[in-house]
């Protein structure tokens, strides 16, 4: 098994070094980064803006019920609610969510294309395969992801302002304050470099996963599975490795 | 011309390419049969580069290709076209986008010069009012032909075929043979046809090579593929009763 993991290690950095070249044609390449941005990113607004919402205001409700002690002021509530949003869930569970719906698109993707011989058509036409197919995806989401983030941030503390203002869990005057103060602007930092490291890592993995399938599309299938399962295991490493690194 | 000396292919332990040498000649349809699990797609993949040999040479007229580094084998790439047993098309593409991809790559064209290219190329094909279509919505004879569009859209000098009939009817099958040999007559490029379509070994054949359980076991003409005395190949090219009867009528 250790045998294996290194063996996919190896391959997974030939695999970035064949990626990690001079375009063939750079204007092919940026008109390919344009429209990545536009399938991978652009498309994956709504989900981040519904899903950042509905958990902004599930956040706030859940530490507004755990906030018992009566000496602690209300703000507090919005205070962590706050700092939950950016330093967690923008970055990591976003990542994760977009490691489902990018990265189940990119492995199948690449990995139909493995099967049906048209990576082989481009390798036999001299187009280096992998740097054509997996650079543009890995830019785009690289430069795309940090704005997800971004907007994830508004729109999670949007979702704990109007459950507040809907269920007066607190005064939402409480909760105004409570975003407001003890800001860092560095957690904003920290969850958009998190960000930038997890688009790596869910462009990456998913796309060495399809252009290794081999067989039908059952094996395409299951490679679409591995790599969202390694995905999100590297996710939550560098998570860890990210947060030792910058907050501690 | 390309040209091919004692060629072996392993994978592990398991030999499937055994001693191989052979001549492909320029402006002639260079036919690689086989049964099926015989090498034949092995050996073409060989050719080409898309497996690495285990000894041997291959020689693309005076450049032997085995020993060169990846940046010189893109360059020879460049002047191979081939078309793939599923065409190969790509599915982001539309049937003009397919034809211009090589083009847009490699070429020095602009966009209008590498549309009217592309255009020639699918006329030159039959191909005509599809090209905003993607290749699923077009039919398999339909996606052979503008593979083949695809394949001859840089002018290479090789060209590679595998299995090209494979799932089309017997018609469309002898009009993608005739519109090979065609292209490789009017172009005098050297062309590899890997295939085990018999209507296709009498129809182009001029130069015929027989793979037998990873060797060569034979080599001829479609002339002389018909008075062949030689077992494995006649059960193989033979194998039907009326092909049979047909060789038995025709020898007599």
């Amino acid at each position: 098994m250790i045998r294996r993991a290194l063996d996919l290690i190896g391959q997974y950095f030939i695999l970035m070094r064949k990626v990690f070249v001079k375009p063939d044609k750079m204007k092919i390449f940026l008109k390919q980064v344009w429209s990545e941005m536009e399938k991978l990113g652009l498309t994956s607004i709504a989900i981040v803006a519904i899903i950042s919402f509905f958990m902004g205001a599930v956040i706030t409700l859940q530490t507004a019920l755990n906030f018992t002690n009566p000496l602690l002021p209300k703000y507090y509530i919005g205070l962590v609610a706050r700092d939950s949003i950016l330093l967690e869930f923008s970055s990591t569970m976003v990542a994760l969510i977009l490691a489902g719906k990018v990265g189940s698109n990119i492995a199948s993707e690449i990995g139909s294309m493995r099967i049906t011989e048209q990576i082989d058509a481009m390798e036999i036409m001299g187009v280096n395969s992998a740097n054509y197919l997996i650079l543009p995806k890995v830019i785009a989401s690289v430069l795309f992801n940090p704005f997800l983030t971004i907007l994830s941030m508004f729109i999670g503390i949007f979702g704990g302002g109007f459950i507040v203002a809907v269920t007066q869990v607190i005064r939402p005057a409480d909760f105004i304050q409570g975003i407001q103060i003890f800001f860092i602007p560095f957690y904003v930092t920290y969850g958009i470099v998190k960000m930038v490291v997890f688009s790596f890592i869910i462009t990456t993995i998913p796309a060495f996963y399809g252009y290794y399938a081999r067989g039908g599309s059952l094996d395409v299938g299951r490679s679409s599975t591995n790599s969202i399962v390694a995905s999100s295991i590297f996710i939550l490493l560098f998570n860890l490795i990210l947060t030792q690194l910058m907050l501690i | 011309m390309i040209e091919v000396k004692n060629l072996c292919k392993s994978f592990g332990e398991k030999a499937v390419l055994d001693n191989i040498s052979a001549k492909f000649l320029k402006g002639q349809t260079n036919l690689i049969i086989g049964q099926s699990g015989s090498g034949k797609t092995v050996l073409l993949k060989s050719i080409v580069g898309l497996l690495d040999i285990t000894s041997g040479e291959i020689w693309y007229d005076t450049l032997r290709f085995d020993q060169l580094n990846f940046k010189e084998k893109k360059a020879v790439r460049r002047q191979i076209g081939m078309l793939f047993q599923g065409s190969a098309l790509f599915d982001f593409a539309t049937v003009e986008q397919n034809v211009m991809f090589p083009l847009e790559m490699f070429s020095e064209m602009n966009e209008a010069e590498c549309r009217e290219r592309a255009n020639f190329c699918l006329k030159r094909v039959n191909i005509l009012n599809s090209n905003d279509l993607f290749p699923s919505e077009i039919s398999g004879g339909m996606q052979k032909r503008v593979a083949i569009a695809r394949a001859i859209a840089l002018n290479p000098k090789y060209l590679f075929c595998d299995e090209p009939n494979s799932g089309l009817d017997p018609r469309t099958s002898i009009l993608i043979d005739n519109l090979i040999q065609e292209i490789t007559e009017e172009y005098q490029m050297t062309t590899i046809i890997n295939t085990h379509d018999m209507n296709s070994v009498m129809e182009i054949g001029s130069n015929i090579i027989f793979i037998y359980e990873g060797q060569k076991w034979w080599e001829g003409n479609k002339d002389e593929i018909i008075h062949a005395d030689n077992k494995e190949l006649n059960d193989f090219v033979f194998a039907s009763q009326m092909a049979r009867t047909l060789k038995k009528y025709v020898t007599k």
